[in-house]
């Protein structure tokens, strides 16, 4: 048992519904009880879905608990099957009913004798992966499931197509900024002659999976969902796969080098040409990204050495980590990511880009982390958002959990060329600008109101008087909370309990000595 | 006393095949309304995101409730559940010191059989902080039904009035408050359960001084530490439809009397509550027709938008049978009442003045039906095309997408909707998306999806 405020990944049924509910006319069958269906709220509200959410929930109440399930939920499941004539049901149990270890299986096997689709179990172990996990798992699942049968039936096509193509492997729904940054790679491949044979599982057909292995080779932009998939697709079906994640002006050529070198594989036979795309990324990295040119202004000179603290899921820590400090030349004084599954991964990538580094899933840790630290930027979760609220530290969010905030109507994608445009404009808004900095050390501030506590705990040990808080209150914003923090550490080592202005100075004194 | 009316409402149920939200949500409105309390839910993962992320109340600041997660080696029983438990609510006295911790049970502690209420009175003893145990599981309530098993918990801990057993009065109980105050009065003590904000509770408290009544109290009240006294004499009166297990409690093991009258929503409701409670008192009601009459005064410019018009309650909330009455006075037609259950003693006179507010505006009686389906609702709005859906959160886009207006029900949880004076904010929910239609009429488009979606046959 563990005491818990706040998680940045969901649980693992999440992550199989969201898999599920992406392909096109699939249905998922909850075992559940009442309540547990909140992901179709979630879908619904957050993605501003017009259609209902493809899942329903087969109630686990008093009644089924004396009974058994068997019943109820092959009685769902052959309705829905009539209802909605899906090509799919997938049956997933939550954390609760789970325990109950019905043999739920066995409904499956002998509901699918009754039902014209297909009927699977999500096969995860709700209480050791996450919602992150267990969408990977998932959508391999189905994958496998599909082209096994396939397989089986020999009907599959290896041959590849005439032009080269390629799968795209995890964009779904209720992701970050997903359907900008996939439109934002069907831009990019466009722009590359390279079509796209599939998009997995978002808006994708269970029937057209036995094609997937038509690609010239698989994509996955982001390594929590998708890598299980394109591992087996390269095991079975000798597909080769791309999983730099295109965020960034330098991982973005990176990604775009690695799609060459696989296009060439087969370039000469199939086309007749190997290709060459050296001068596509020259031209949008230095005339059509603003963000190479952002970065050589006199604005971005400002941000150098400045000090930002990184946080969240590995894929978008690992890349802001990199954008910031190689791009932006940032300071990057801790990154740190949630996926704690992916922690040899995160460590390899940002070690030589950050001064330390925080793998944790427990959101005080990350709090007291960035209240020590004390950057001048947070880029983070919700989350750090709030926990930069309370420490008047401003936070750029770069990474699910997702909030309602992350679904703007508008165009914002994180990935690709239009991508390193946001995320130079998120950068930078969130830093205090330029000027605004200098006046503000100038003049001492606008911002002269009553002192508030920047620590996340508060110490009742020290009281300071009357003038010394007026002076305080002189010192800008920004720097008073670091300034107040510093005198009470100077008080403390010194036994002192009471802060004249006399301990101010000299507890300055004592720091610049 | 259903018999009555049995003959002419007609109840159905249906499959259960239905979206609402699980009852631990109740901790998000009772934390705030007990203010020295602490919430602890017992629960999985999935419980923890729900109140998180579902009912978009995240875990910033001096959060009040947490989840006490259940990990794998709690559910295989290899960890005691005792010692995680006590480690857990000792952290918890330290950063927070409540008056009193709340236990919620869940779906998975009721499944693993795991002894709350049997632990938390050793717990208690150890640790020197109430507990109280509710059983807010999914399996059993929904929704709202979430604060009935919190209420009927602490009916439990609320200080006996009579003299004789002070002696075993619970923990953190301030009975200094003695008897003096309801001796004051020439009526019994009353006291009012339901949690309610506490500006609307004292409008009630208000309109009953009205009337020469002293409430002596209400379950919940403010602070754990000024529970209202109960026993043999007290009169108790509930204000929402969700608390009939408070109310068995009540009567039953505190032996308080309990005055059934219709809930305390709309000019209607508040007046035939407040009529019922007088009576009960043997006290004649001075002014209340007026009141009543200058209440929907009031509402004209409200009432003009909604006569006529349809309404379809999917059923969420259990406040369904209230509002669908208030409606129909209104002169609105009612084509469904979906409830997710329904305590027909408990809601006797709610369904008794429904019954007759329909004859008195010449409507059909509604269909009630418990524990829905909403695959099957959502044909019958094909068919019924109402103007407008009282849905929870899953269906208002999809609905809405196709024509049919809707509004949540979960803001009538949470809106400020009881007595006289708040009735004109439930109509102004109401009437929010007719309004909202008539600045947009002039776009000239009212479905958003392709033909084969459509709701409206075409």
């Amino acid at each position: 048992m563990k005491l818990a405020y706040w998680m940045y990944a969901g649980p693992a049924h999440i992550g199989t519904l969201r898999v599920a509910s992406s392909f096109k006319n699939v249905h998922a069958i909850m075992h559940a009880p009442l309540g547990d269906d909140y992901f179709n709220v979630m879908r619904s509200m957050l993605e501003r879905e017009r259609d209902f959410t493809p899942v329903t929930a087969s109630i686990v109440d008093r009644h089924v608990l004396a009974r058994g399930s068997q019943e109820k939920v092959v009685e769902n499941i052959t309705r829905k099957d009539q209802e909605e004539n899906p090509d799919l049901i997938v049956l997933t149990p939550t954390c609760t009913s789970s325990i109950l270890q019905e043999d739920l299986q066995n409904f499956v096997n002998r509901s699918s004798m009754s039902s014209k689709c297909d009927v699977i179990l999500a096969d995860v172990n709700h209480y050791r992966v996450n919602e992150l996990q267990a969408a990977d798992r998932t959508l391999e699942q189905i994958i496998k499931y599909y082209l096994n049968d396939a397989v089986k039936q020999k009907n599959v096509d290896r041959s590849i197509t005439e032009y080269p193509s390629v799968n795209i492997i995890g964009f779904f729904t209720l992701g970050f900024h997903q359907q900008h940054d996939c439109r934002e790679l069907k831009r990019l491949f466009n722009d590359l002659g390279i079509q796209i044979n599939q998009i997995i599982p978002e808006g994708g057909s269970v029937t057209d999976i036995k094609n997937l292995p038509n690609a010239w080779f698989n994509v996955v932009p982001y390594r929590e969902i998708g890598l299980m998939t394109a591992t087996f697709l390269e095991k079975e079906f000798g597909m080769p796969y791309v999983s730099t994640t295109p965020m960034g002006i330098v991982d973005t050529a990176k990604f775009i080098r690695e799609l060459q070198f696989y296009v060439n594989f087969y370039a000469l036979e199939k086309i007749g040409y190997k290709v060459n795309y050296e001068s596509y990324i020259d031209q949008q990295t230095r005339f059509v990204s603003q963000a190479a040119w952002f970065s050589r202004s006199i604005d971005c000179q400002n941000l150098t050495g400045k000090k930002a603290f990184v946080y969240g899921d590995s894929t978008h820590a690992v890349s802001m980590t990199k954008i910031l400090s190689r791009e932006m030349g940032i300071n990057v004084i801790c990154a740190g990511t949630y996926c704690k599954q992916d922690s040899q991964w995160f460590k390899e990538q940002v070690s030589e880009y950050c001064e330390q580094i925080l793998i944790t899933d427990n959101h005080t840790e990350v709090g007291d982390m960035i209240a020590k630290l004390e950057p001048s930027a947070i880029f983070g979760t919700q989350m750090e958002r709030h926990i930069g609220k309370r420490l008047g530290i401003p936070c750029g969010v770069i990474s699910a959990p997702v909030h309602i905030q992350n679904f703007p109507l508008s165009y914002r994608p994180f990935l690709g060329y239009e991508g390193t445009n946001q995320i130079a404009d998120l950068v930078y808004n969130s830093f205090t600008l330029g000027m605004e900095d200098h006046l503000l050390e100038i003049f001492g501030g606008h911002d002269t109101k009553e002192v508030i506590t920047k620590s996340l705990s508060t110490d009742l040990d020290l009281t300071w008087t009357m003038e010394s808080q007026k002076e305080l209150s002189k010192i800008p914003g920004f720097v008073r909370g670091k300034i107040k923090r510093n005198t009470e550490k100077y008080a403390r080592e010194k036994g002192i309990t009471s802060i004249t202005v006399e301990v101010m100075y000299a507890a300055k004194e004592s720091l610049s000595a | 006393m259903n018999s009555a009316i049995s003959d002419t409402l007609t109840f159905e149920c249906e499959t259960g095949n239905y979206h609402t939200f699980c009852p631990i949500s109740c901790v998000a409105w009772l934390y705030q309304k007990i203010e020295d309390s602490f919430f602890l839910v017992v629960g999985t993962k999935t419980c923890g995101y729900f109140l998180q992320n579902a009912l978009g109340v995240m875990i910033f600041a001096e959060p009040r409730y947490a989840m006490a997660e259940l990990e794998e080696g709690d559910i295989s029983a290899q960890l005691n559940d005792y010692q995680e438990l006590k480690n857990i609510c000792l952290q918890i006295k330290k950063d927070r010191n409540p008056s009193v911790i709340v236990w919620i049970g869940t779906c998975t502690t009721e499944i693993i059989k795991m002894d709350l209420e049997g632990m938390a009175p050793r717990l208690e003893a150890e640790i020197g902080i109430p507990i109280v145990v509710a059983r807010a599981n999914g399996l059993d309530y929904a929704f709202t039904q979430g604060e009935d098993t919190v209420l009927a918990a602490m009916a439990q801990r609320c200080p006996e009035i009579s003299v004789a057993s002070k002696q075993n009065q619970p923990m953190g109980s301030a009975f200094s408050q003695t008897l003096k105050v309801s001796n004051q009065q020439d009526h019994p003590p009353l006291v009012l359960f339901g949690s309610l904000p506490s500006t609307v509770a004292s409008q009630l408290d208000l309109e009953l001084k009205r009337q020469s009544i002293e409430v002596s109290g209400w379950l919940p009240s403010q602070r754990y530490t000024d529970l209202p006294l109960l026993g043999e004499g007290v009169h108790v009166c509930g204000v929402n439809p969700f608390l009939s297990r408070t109310a068995t409690t009540l009567m039953r093991r505190r032996k308080c009397k309990l005055i059934s009258a219709p809930f305390p929503i709309g000019p209607d409701g508040t007046r035939a509550w407040i009529e019922k409670i007088c009576s009960v008192f043997g006290i004649q009601p001075q002014g209340l027709e007026e009141r009543e009459n200058q209440i929907w005064d009031g509402l004209k410019d409200y009432i003009d938008l909604v006569r006529g018009k349809s309404v379809f309650f999917m059923g969420d909330n259990l406040l369904e049978v209230s509002l669908a009455r208030f409606l129909i006075r209104c002169g609105m037609v009612v084509y469904e009442i979906g409830i997710p259950y329904m305590d027909k003693r408990y809601q006797a006179a709610e369904l008794a003045l429904l019954q007759k507010t329909c004859q008195d505006m010449n409507v059909p009686m509604p269909r009630i039906v418990e524990k829905p389906d909403n695959y099957n609702q959502v044909q019958r709005m094909r068919e019924l095309q109402p103007d407008l859906a009282i849905t929870g959160m899953a269906h208002a886009n999809p609905l809405e997408a196709r024509g049919i207006s809707t509004k949540w029900s979960v803001e009538f949880t949470f809106a400020q909707i009881h007595g006289f004076t708040n009735a004109r904010d439930i109509l102004e929910l109401v009437t929010r998306p007719l309004r909202r239609n008539h600045s947009l009429q002039g776009l000239g488009w009212s479905s958003l999806v392709k033909e084969q979606n459509q709701l409206i046959p075409s």
